[in-house]
C-alpha cells in the first residue's frame, strides 16, 4: 500500500470546513439513498440485462418491435421507469460526490454541478415521457412492428 | 484504495453510458425506422466487445457496492473487507464467464 497510494481527495492542507450546524441531513440522506437504491439496481440491471443480452437471440433481437413488445405490459414499464429513475438519482449523485471531490475552485464545482443537473433532469424527463407517451403501433409506420399491431 | 478507484472510474462509465442509452431509447417515440437503424449501428463486432466491457463495469460495480453495503452493515464488514473483495473478484468472473461466452458466440456468430 505504502509505493503507490492515490491520496484521498481534499486530504492536502488538513482544515475541516465543514457546515457546522446546517440542520440539513441531506448527505446522510443522499448516503443512504445510494446504498437502499444500489441494491435494488442490481435485481433492475442484472434482469434488464439477462432479458435483453442473454435471452433469445440476444442484442440481435433488440429492434422496435422488441421495445414496443417489453412495452406493452406494465410489468416492464414499471421495471424500466424504476430502473431509470433509481439509475439517474445514483449516477448523479455519484458524479456529484466526484465533483466535489476534484473540482477545487468554487466556480468551477458549481459550474460543473449546474451542467450535471440540467443534464440529469432533461433525461430523467425525456425517458419518462417516453415510456408512458409511447405508441407501440404509430400510424404510417411499416416495419419492425409488434406481431400485435392491425395490419396496415 | 484500488476497489475504491475501480468504484468511482466504472461508475462515471456507467454514468455516460446511461445518458446516451436514454437517448438512444428515445427514439422508439421518433419512428420504427429511426429507432431499428440506430439500433442497427450498434450491432457490429467492435460495439459488441463494447458492450461486453460495459457489462464488465456494471458486474464489478454491482458486486464492489454490494460488497461496500456489507462493509458499512455489517458488524464484521470492516475487519473481512479484504476477503470480501476476493470474494467480489470470484463472483465477477463466475458472472463473466458464462455471460462472454453467451454474448460473444450471439455477437461474432453471424446473423
Amino acid at each position: 500500500m505504502s509505493a503507490n497510494t492515490i491520496a484521498s481527495p481534499r486530504s492536502g492542507g488538513i482544515k475541516y470546513n465543514r457546515n457546522k450546524g446546517s440542520g440539513s441531513n441531506f448527505e446522510m440522506a443522499a448516503w443512504l439513498f445510494m446504498r437502499l437504491s444500489g441494491v435494488v439496481l442490481v435485481v433492475l440491471i442484472f434482469g434488464h440485462l439477462f432479458v435483453n443480452l442473454m435471452v433469445g437471440e440476444g442484442i440481435h433481437a433488440i429492434d422496435f418491435g422488441f421495445v414496443a413488445g417489453k412495452w406493452a405490459s406494465p410489468f416492464w414499464q414499471v421495471w424500466d421507469l424504476a430502473m431509470l429513475w433509481l439509475a439517474m438519482l445514483h449516477g448523479t449523485n455519484g458524479v456529484r460526490t466526484i465533483i466535489n471531490d476534484y473540482a477545487e475552485r468554487d466556480g468551477t464545482r458549481m459550474t460543473l454541478k449546474t451542467v450535471l443537473y440540467i443534464a440529469s433532469a432533461v433525461i430523467i424527463v425525456l425517458g419518462t415521457l417516453v415510456i408512458f407517451t409511447f405508441d407501440p403501433c404509430p400510424a404510417g409506420a411499416v416495419i419492425d412492428l409488434p406481431s400485435f399491431c392491425p395490419a396496415p | 484504495m484500488w476497489s475504491w478507484v475501480g468504484h468511482r472510474v466504472t461508475g462515471v462509465v456507467i454514468f455516460f453510458f446511461l445518458l446516451v442509452h436514454v437517448l438512444d431509447t428515445s427514439l422508439v417515440r421518433v419512428s420504427p425506422e429511426a429507432y431499428t437503424a440506430v439500433i442497427g449501428a450498434y450491432k457490429n463486432p467492435i460495439m459488441g466487445l463494447g458492450e461486453a466491457g460495459l457489462v464488465a463495469a456494471i458486474v464489478f460495480h454491482a458486486f464492489n457496492g454490494l460488497r461496500i453495503i456489507a462493509v458499512d452493515f455489517w458488524k464484521n464488514g470492516p475487519k473481512y473487507q479484504r476477503q470480501l473483495l476476493w470474494g467480489v473478484l470470484a463472483l465477477w468472473a463466475v458472472t463473466m464467464i458464462p455471460f462472454l461466452i453467451r454474448h460473444l458466440s450471439i455477437v461474432f456468430g453471424g446473423h
